[in-house]
């Protein structure tokens, strides 16, 4: 499940308990992410799940529920680097 | 091999509370993005003051007489002059009569870079010892209205002395650099102007350090893993067996990243910056010196020394410290 590969990313980046992880979760608000913290996880995700995020989307991802839509529409695409 | 260390810094300490009055900024922003709480800020020295300083250390604790030395290279991206050079009046000031002197341009990678070049001079016997210096007033490059950039430098300087040796000091280098990344971390020169150029209007001289920070986050984290990686494999030494990794400390987070990545425990990468900011080109051999003056170096202990930056470069040495000696030596 897309969902819980992403929550285990964020779980252990930011150091958060995998109950405060939701779709609606703020990375910034909720998960206490700062802009280096979000440089790192979108390293993460990159890395874990085989995807590539430019920058300018990043600006976007604010929280948990942007990056599965990110995450899902890549994959329904078929696109992957 | 290297045979002693230097470094001079100033005597102005400046707190992340002295940067509460020029900008909007705080303590507590500062601490967390970036683990830097003081820097050292030059109230009068210029580069080539530092350079000397250091230099003259190094010399000293090298025990090596000024006419001995064949080569100086001061690394450096903010030298008094275009021309002389740093390494010139370095040379000036101690009377180093003997010697070749030249800059070397290589952002916050350049001390790596000078140490490759005067080891490969002499290993292939063209000059006999050489003083390797990374030197930085980058207060004069700092824009002081910007808050995401003027908290994060310092000045000071580092010096060597590299010497011919029985048994290598100098085990192996990896270097690399990419100018087509070059534009996320600037700092601009001259502008281009002259009578036959169409804009009338000369543009504001801005030669202040400018960089996309994130980018440069990314890049940092990479480059200083690939390159720990291959020097260990260059060198042929294990990272478990390098007891101290001597980091370009830019930022805290980068090096906190990349010993996660890694698994390899904080404490073995030497960090400074609490109190030193990012001194660019004199981050390593200052920290060299440190560590040196403090007695954490013992005979044969390999160290790595990894730098990154504007270019984009970035680069690592394996070095063997006091090869030729003993423990009871």
């Amino acid at each position: 499940m897309v969902f819980d590969q992403l929550k285990a990313i964020i779980v252990d980046q930011l150091d958060v308990a995998p109950e405060d992880v939701s779709p609606a979760s703020s990375f910034a608000d909720d998960l206490g992410a700062d802009s280096l913290d979000m440089v790192e996880l979108i390293m993460a995700i990159e890395e874990k799940m085989d995807v590539h995020i430019e920058q300018k989307q990043v600006g976007n991802l604010t929280t948990v529920g942007d990056v599965l839509a990110f995450l899902e529409a890549h994959r329904a695409a078929g696109v992957a680097e | 091999m290297i045979s002693g260390t230097g470094s001079a810094l100033p005597e102005n300490r400046v707190t992340n509370r002295d940067f509460e009055r020029l900008v909007d900024t705080s303590d507590e922003w500062i601490t967390t993005r970036t683990g830097i709480s003081a820097r050292r800020i030059t109230s009068g020295e210029n580069t080539s003051d530092f350079a000397a300083r250091a230099a003259a250390n190094a010399l000293s604790s090298a025990g090596i007489d000024p006419l001995d030395i064949d080569l100086v290279i001061a690394a450096t991206v903010s030298p008094d002059s275009f021309t002389p050079t740093v390494s010139c009046q370095v040379q000036a000031a101690l009377g180093l009569s003997k010697a070749t002197c030249f800059d070397l341009w290589a952002g916050c990678t350049g001390f790596i870079f000078a140490l490759m070049t005067a080891d490969s001079l002499i290993r292939s016997g063209v000059l006999g010892r050489a003083l390797v210096i990374g030197a930085e007033v980058l207060s004069k490059l700092v824009d002081w209205t910007d808050r995401s950039t003027c908290v994060l430098f310092g000045d000071g300087a580092g010096a060597v002395v590299l010497s011919q040796s029985e048994r290598p000091g100098i085990l192996a280098h990896f270097t690399g650099s990419d100018g087509t990344r070059g534009g996320v971390l600037r700092i601009d020169g001259v502008p281009l102007v002259n009578p036959w150029i169409a804009d009338p209007q000369p543009p504001k001289p801005n030669s202040v350090i400018r960089m996309d920070g994130q980018e440069v986050f990314k890049f940092a984290v990479t480059a200083m893993q690939k390159s720990i990686r291959r020097v260990c494999e260059l060198s042929g030494i294990q990272l478990d067996d390098v007891p101290y990794i001597i980091p370009h400390q830019a930022n805290d987070r980068i090096i906190e990243s990349v010993a996660g990545r890694m698994k390899i425990p904080r404490g073995r990468f030497y960090t400074d910056l609490d109190q030193r900011g990012n001194t660019s080109a004199a981050s390593i051999p200052l920290a060299l010196d440190e560590m040196n003056r403090a007695g954490l170096l013992a005979p044969q202990m390999p160290l790595l020394l990894v730098g990154f930056g504007g270019g984009l470069t970035w680069g690592a040495s394996m070095i063997r410290w006091m090869p030729n000696s003993t423990q009871d030596s």
